[in-house]
């Protein structure tokens, strides 16, 4: 690699910015569907818990790929035409949610019983406890493995080029098949979502150390 | 109309699928075996006491970690033979898939080893014991059975990984079923077969990997 990389950089980095519209659209709709399915995961009722377990066992059981590519090639068939980056949002999303529950159950989880004890002792009904009791002191401990799941995510934001979304890992393709200039189209590649990856971890980073504050 | 989903077709692409899905199991079995070994050699050069070794691996592993293998894979796919190196996609993609799961397993070695406690170092050192002798005969017998269900965990998520070498033209599960999605027009049998095929073997083997973790806490509960 040398200075004339310089050139393929625009056209990657508009690329970047679809990878991270889309690593950001998936994050924040997977977020409440992790806390949901989580949750339901723990409840009493068969009716919440079930539903859950189904959506989180297929979703962490099937390949993302597939999931893609089943979504892009089958619903249709059934009537549901939707356009290629929605696909790829929302299956990214459900796929990174159901990851996502599994941080939420084993974080609730690992607060000890005598909290919740505790909060029933003091006639809080069982939302109460879990808004004012569980959760704050389960949050900090989803945080590490969250910040996994969000590199996880944009790492798997790069199947989405093969679903015809213009990414990062799409333009990559098309300026490959332009110049043949392999190595540094792919080393640059490489080094940018790299790169964004080392953001994210930092980010996470300081919000560790800001709820630890608290 | 045909119905939603036509089973004589299913059964009728079976065999293909079948073919297909030992081309999967093979890329994954010799993957794992590469990515456990090299995964040793990354963490206990990450461990060692030159900073010439330790460092590089240390980059190594965060960099191939927090980079998506899709991209490894083309990287590999297409510089390798610019480089002169001919290697068939299949080999190209297995040896992907092994090293950017070798990244994973170091770190998982690196868990067991530092869940090893002190003390035993200090005894081997104690019995003047080489860094090599300690190292084989009392580190890692100690450190490597606690963290077979998590190196378990990977193998599972590496057979979950492996549809990305269609994208490299290998001809695994998932490009099987697109090939005969193109020429029947029909894509929902395959694709869905394939989805459930690996749905059942990973549900399988996550069974397995929690049933080998029970029975690894035992024989800890005994020891």
């Amino acid at each position: 690699m040398n200075g004339a990389s310089i050139d393929l950089l625009p056209p990657l980095l508009q690329g970047l910015a679809v990878t991270l519209r889309i690593t950001a659209g998936a994050a924040l709709l997977a977020l409440p569907l992790a806390v949901a399915a989580g949750l339901a995961r723990l409840s009493a009722s068969p009716l919440a818990r079930w539903p859950a377990a189904t959506y989180v066992e297929v979703f962490r059981g099937t390949s993302a790929l597939v999931q893609l590519f089943w979504f892009y090639f089958v619903l249709p068939l059934f009537g549901l035409k939707l356009p290629a980056m929605t696909v790829g949002i929302v299956v990214l999303a459900l796929n990174s949610g159901a990851y996502g529950a599994e941080v939420v159950r084993g974080a609730v989880r690992a607060v000890p019983p005598g909290q919740r004890e505790a909060a029933q002792a003091l006639n809080m009904t069982r939302a109460q406890a879990m808004r004012r009791i569980i959760l704050p002191q389960a949050v900090p401990a989803m945080l590490p493995p969250a910040g996994n799941l969000l590199i996880e995510l944009l790492k798997n934001t790069a199947l989405v080029s093969l679903i015809t979304i213009a990414d990062m890992t799409f333009r990559g393709q098309l300026l490959r098949s332009a110049t043949l200039r392999t190595t540094e189209i792919f080393g640059l590649m490489l080094l940018l979502y790299f790169a964004v990856a080392l953001v994210i971890t930092g980010a996470i980073r300081l919000l560790e150390r800001r709820v630890r504050r608290r | 109309m045909n119905p939603i989903f036509d089973w004589s077709f299913a059964w009728q692409i079976a065999p293909a699928l079948a073919r297909a899905l030992a081309i999967t199991v093979q890329a994954t079995v010799l993957g794992m075996l590469m990515a456990v070994v090299l995964g040793l050699l990354l963490a206990l050069a990450r461990r060692a006491p030159w900073a010439l070794l330790s460092w590089p691996a240390a980059f190594v592993v965060e960099f191939v970690r927090s980079t998506p293998l899709l991209v490894q894979m083309y990287f590999l796919f297409y510089v390798l033979p610019a480089g002169g190196v001919q290697l068939s996609p299949l080999v190209t993609g297995t040896l992907a898939l092994g090293l950017h799961y070798a990244a994973y397993c170091a770190e998982v070695y690196r868990a067991g080893i530092e869940a090893v406690p002190r003390g035993q170092i200090e005894a081997a050192t104690a019995l003047n014991l080489s860094a090599w002798r300690t190292a084989t005969g009392v580190v890692l017998p100690q450190a490597i059975p606690p963290v077979v269900p998590a190196l378990g965990n990977y193998l599972v998520a590496m057979f979950k990984d492996t549809p990305l070498l269609s994208a490299i033209t290998v001809v695994e599960l998932l490009q099987q079923s697109k090939i005969i999605g193109s020429a029947t027009f029909r894509y929902t049998e395959p694709l869905t077969l394939v989805g459930a095929l690996f749905l059942v073997l990973s549900l399988a083997a996550a069974w397995g990997v929690r049933r080998l973790e029970r029975r690894l806490q035992r024989y800890g509960g005994r020891a």
